[in-house]
C-alpha cells in the first residue's frame, strides 16, 4: 500500500533497465519499497538492475522480459509482471521508450512504424492493462516517462516527439478516466537528461541528471502532481514555446 | 451518521444472537463481478491515501453476517470481455472491513478493491441497567449518541477519546484511550462482553468466555470481526460538568514532573505541549486536570439542570482550502496565543464535561484546515523510563522547525491483555503534522526506530506511514491476532489497507 506521503510498497518497472527508472527505483527501495518487478528487454541488464535493488534492501525483485514491438503481447506481459509482484501493486512505472536517430528512421516506413509503437503504441497497451489492474485494487499510482519533446514538435525529433505527444495525451485521458478509482496518474515531462539514450546527441539547455529527474518525480508523486516538468521552469518555458508562431518557433530550434 | 435526537431504542428488533457456524466454501463475500462496480473511494480523519472500495450498510446482524456466507456464481462464471475491466487481479481476493465514522486518522477503515462495511444501521442503544450501569450498545452507534442518551440518566461512558464522533465498534476495535486511562486504563477494560460477526459466524465473547479472541478484538483494528455490538459498563456521574485545575509550565520537564508528581490525584489529566521553539525553552505546556464535578459543586443556576448538556454551535470548516492553513507560522501564533490566554494556574473552573473531554469536537470537520493533502497524527508510547524520548521528539520537531499545531501528552496506566492495544505504562505523545514538507516523511521513520529501539510502539488508529518492518518490534505479541484470526478467518477475509501495509493480513511477502 502506498503511505501518507505516496510511498509505495511495491513497484513494477516496464523498461526496468532505463535510467531514470533505475533511480527512482534507488530512491523508494531506500525508503519503503520491498517488492519490485523489473520488466524490460535485455535480461542481463534487468538481473544486473535486480541485483542493485536487492542489495539496498529489496526483499524480492523478479525480472521479466518483454518485446516492446509486440503490442498484442502487452496484455500477457502486464498479467506476468502483476503475478511476480504476489500481491498488490502500489506503483506502475511506464519507462520504455527510445529516442531513434531522426534522419536515418525519417524515410524509412518500418522504422517509423516501429518508433511508434515502442514509444506510443505498447506503452498505451500495456498501461490500459495495468489501469485496469489497478482499478479493480481500488489503489495505486502509474508514473509515465513523457517528454517535453512531445509538448511542441521540432524537426530534429519528431518520430520520437509525436509518438511522445500521444502518449502524454493518452495518459492526460487516462488520469480522467481514473477519477475516483482511487488509482492516480503522473506525466512526467523531462527535458535533456543525460542519460545513454541520449548519449551523441547534443545536450540542450537545462539538461539535467537522472539522479535529478527521479528525485523530482518521488517528490511530484508525493505532492500528487498530475504533471511534472523537469526542471520545473520548463513548465513556464514551455507555456511560452506553445504559443510562439510556427515561423519563430523552426527558427529558435532545430 | 447518527446524531443524538435519533437513537434508536430498539433492543427488541434485535434477533435472538445465537452461535452459528456456517461452512464457508468460498473465500468471497460477493459475487465478482459485483466488485468494484459502484466504487466509493474512503481515506482516514487525515484524508491522505484514499482508496476505492464496496460500501456496504447491513441493517442488522443478519445482514451483517450474510456478507460472509454469500454464494459467489461470479467466481465460476466465464469471464466475459464486457465485465473483464471490474475483475480482480490476478489471486486478488475480496475483503472485508468495518468502518465506522471514519475518525482513524490513516487507513485503518478502508478496504481499496474490497468491501467497506459501513456499521451505520447497526445503531441501538439498550436499556441502561439502573443497578449496575451496563448497557448493550450497537457497533455502529456513536459515543456521542450514547452520551446524549446516558448523561440525563446520571451516567456517562467510562473512557472518552479526543472526540465523541467515534462509534462503539471503532472504540473497541482501537481500544481508545482518554485523559483517564492512568487511573482506568483504557475502553476495553469496561466492556463486559463483545457480538462479534466473523466469517466463520457470530460469535458472543467476553474476557472470560474466550479471553484469547476478546483480547486479539480489543484493539484489533476490525482483523477479527464486525463488532454488532456490545456490553459497555457506564459510570455514575452526578453532573455534566469538570472541576478543571489548569496550570502552565515554562518547561517540558517541569511539565512531566508535575503529571508525576499529582496525576493520580485526578481522574483526568493531559498537557498541551508547544513544539515550536521559543526563547522561553523547549516545550512549555499547558496542564489540565480535573474530575466530575459533584452536585454540591454547582451554583444555583446549574444546580436546577446538573446532567443538561450545555449546546454547543457547531462550527464547521466551509470548504477545503487548496494548501494547508496549518503551516509553521501559523501553528506558531496559535500557540502562542492559547499559551498567552492561559492564566498561570487557575483552579476548581467549571467546564462543561464534553468540551473537557472532546476539545476535537469543537469545530465539526477540522481536518479539512490541513488543505488537500491531509496531515498525519503521529502517536507513541513510552515506558517511564525512557521518558527522555519525549524531550528527544519534541526537540526534533522544534529543531526540523516542522509545523506542529497540535502536541498532547499524557501519561498511561498499566496497559490492558489485548496484543494490539496501543496503551502501554509510560507517556504518551501525539502530534499532528500537514503533509507537505519534504523532511516530515524521514523525520517520522527516525522516530520510529527510536521508538522501537526502547520497546515503544506507535498507535496503529493513528498511523499512515510506519514501516512494515517495526511493527512486530513494536508489537511483539502479534502472533496471538494470528491465533485468533486463524481460529474466525481462516482464508483471510478480514482485511484493511492499514493491516496490508504493516504485513498483519499477509498481503505482502516482505
Amino acid at each position: 500500500m502506498n503511505d501518507a506521503f505516496g510511498h509505495p510498497q511495491s513497484a513494477v518497472v516496464f523498461g526496468g533497465t532505463s535510467e531514470i527508472a533505475r533511480e527512482i527505483m534507488a530512491l523508494l527501495v531506500a525508503d519503503r519499497c520491498r517488492a519490485v518487478v523489473l520488466a524490460g528487454r535485455d535480461g542481463d541488464a534487468l538481473e544486473q538492475v535486480a541485483k542493485t535493488l536487492r542489495s539496498a534492501g529489496a526483499s524480492t525483485v523478479e525480472a521479466v522480459g518483454f518485446d516492446a514491438t509486440k503490442p498484442e503481447r502487452a496484455e500477457s506481459t502486464v498479467t506476468q509482471c502483476f503475478e511476480a509482484a504476489q500481491g498488490q501493486v502500489d506503483l506502475v512505472i511506464m519507462a520504455v521508450g527510445e529516442l531513434g536517430h531522426q534522419l536515418a528512421d525519417e524515410n524509412d516506413v518500418d522504422r517509423v512504424a516501429r518508433m511508434v509503437t515502442v514509444n506510443f503504441t505498447w506503452p498505451a497497451a500495456a498501461m490500459t492493462a495495468a489501469a485496469a489492474r489497478l482499478r479493480a485494487q481500488g489503489h495505486g499510482t502509474i508514473v509515465v516517462l513523457s517528454s517535453v519533446a512531445g509538448v511542441r514538435i521540432r524537426r530534429a525529433n519528431f518520430i520520437y516527439g509525436s509518438a511522445k505527444a500521444g502518449l502524454d495525451a493518452y495518459a492526460q485521458g487516462l488520469f480522467e478516466s481514473l477519477r475516483g478509482s482511487g488509482v492516480s496518474v503522473h506525466i512526467v515531462r523531462p527535458g535533456f537528461v543525460m542519460t545513454k539514450m541520449t548519449r551523441g546527441h547534443q545536450a540542450a539547455f537545462f539538461a539535467v541528471e537522472p539522479d535529478v529527474v527521479a528525485a523530482a518525480v518521488v517528490q511530484g508523486v508525493e505532492r500528487g502532481q498530475r504533471v511534472i516538468w523537469i526542471p520545473t521552469v520548463l513548465r513556464v518555458l514551455f507555456l511560452f514555446f506553445r504559443l510562439l508562431p510556427h515561423s519563430v518557433w523552426r527558427r529558435l530550434r532545430g | 451518521m447518527s446524531q443524538g435526537n435519533s437513537h434508536k431504542m430498539t433492543r427488541d428488533s434485535i434477533p435472538h444472537l445465537k452461535i452459528v457456524t456456517t461452512p464457508t466454501t468460498r473465500p468471497s463475500p460477493q459475487p465478482a463481478h459485483e466488485l468494484m462496480e459502484h466504487p466509493r473511494l474512503l481515506s482516514g480523519w487525515g484524508r491522505t491515501s484514499p482508496s476505492a472500495s464496496n460500501v456496504t450498510v447491513p441493517q442488522d446482524i443478519e445482514m451483517l453476517s450474510a456478507l460472509f456466507t454469500t454464494k459467489d456464481p461470479g467466481l465460476r462464471s466465464p469471464v466475459t470481455a464486457s465485465f473483464r475491466l471490474r475483475q480482480p487481479a490476478q489471486g486478488y481476493k475480496n475483503s472485508v472491513i468495518a468502518r465506522g465514522l471514519g475518525r482513524s486518522y490513516g487507513d485503518a477503515a478502508q478496504c481499496a478493491g474490497g468491501t467497506v462495511v459501513d456499521t451505520s444501521g447497526l445503531d441501538f442503544i439498550g436499556v441502561i441497567d439502573p443497578a449496575t450501569g451496563r448497557v448493550e450498545v450497537g457497533g455502529g452507534t456513536s459515543l456521542d449518541a450514547l452520551i446524549r442518551a446516558s448523561l440525563p440518566l446520571g451516567w456517562f461512558i467510562p473512557v472518552s477519546p479526543g472526540t465523541r464522533q467515534v462509534t462503539l465498534g471503532g472504540a473497541i476495535a482501537a481500544d481508545v484511550h482518554g485523559k483517564n486511562h492512568h487511573r482506568e486504563g483504557s475502553f476495553c477494560s469496561h466492556v463486559s462482553s463483545i457480538t462479534l460477526v466473523t466469517p466463520t459466524g457470530v460469535l458472543t465473547i467476553s474476557s472470560e468466555n474466550d479471553p484469547e479472541l476478546f483480547w486479539a478484538t480489543a484493539g484489533g483494528m476490525g482483523l477479527t470481526g464486525v463488532i454488532a455490538n456490545a456490553t459497555l459498563q457506564l459510570r455514575r456521574v452526578e453532573t455534566a460538568w469538570v472541576e478543571v485545575d489548569t496550570e502552565r509550565f515554562n518547561d517540558l520537564d517541569s511539565t512531566m514532573s508535575a503529571m508525576e508528581a499529582m496525576d493520580h490525584v485526578y481522574r483526568y489529566s493531559v498537557a498541551w505541549v508547544d513544539c515550536s521553539s521559543h526563547r522561553g525553552g523547549l516545550g512549555r505546556s499547558i496542564l489540565s486536570r480535573g474530575d466530575h464535578a459533584p452536585l454540591n459543586a454547582l451554583g444555583p443556576t446549574l444546580n436546577e439542570r446538573p446532567l443538561a448538556i450545555p449546546r454547543q454551535l457547531p462550527k464547521r470548516v466551509p470548504f477545503t482550502p487548496p494548501r494547508s492553513l496549518v503551516s509553521s507560522s501559523t501553528a506558531r501564533a496559535f500557540n502562542e496565543a492559547w499559551f498567552r490566554k492561559t492564566p498561570r494556574r487557575k483552579c476548581g473552573a467549571l467546564v462543561p464535561l464534553t468540551s473537557f473531554l472532546h476539545p476535537l469536537d469543537g469545530v465539526a470537520n477540522w481536518n479539512l484546515l490541513y488543505g488537500k493533502r491531509g496531515f498525519v497524527q503521529y502517536q507513541f508510547a513510552v515506558a517511564p523510563r525512557h521518558a527522555e524520548l519525549v524531550r528527544t521528539a519534541i526537540s526534533m520537531i522544534a529543531g526540523a522547525g516542522l509545523s506542529c499545531p497540535m502536541a498532547v501528552l499524557k501519561r498511561f496506566g498499566p496497559g490492558s491483555p489485548g496484543p494490539l492495544s496501543f496503551p502501554i505504562e509510560g507517556w504518551t505523545l501525539a502530534l499532528d503534522f500537514p503533509v507537505g514538507p519534504a523532511r516530515l516523511p524521514p523525520l517520522l521513520d527516525e522516530l520510529d526506530e527510536l521508538v522501537a529501539a526502547v520497546d515503544g510502539r506507535v498507535y496503529l488508529a493513528k498511523d499512515a506511514r510506519l514501516r512494515p518492518e517495526l511493527v512486530a518490534v513494536m508489537y511483539p505479541r502479534l502472533g496471538e491476532l494470528a491465533t485468533a484470526r486463524r481460529r474466525v478467518d481462516p482464508h483471510g477475509i478480514l482485511e484493511s489497507d492499514l493491516s496490508r501495509r504493516l504485513g498483519l493480513t499477509g498481503a505482502y511477502n516482505l
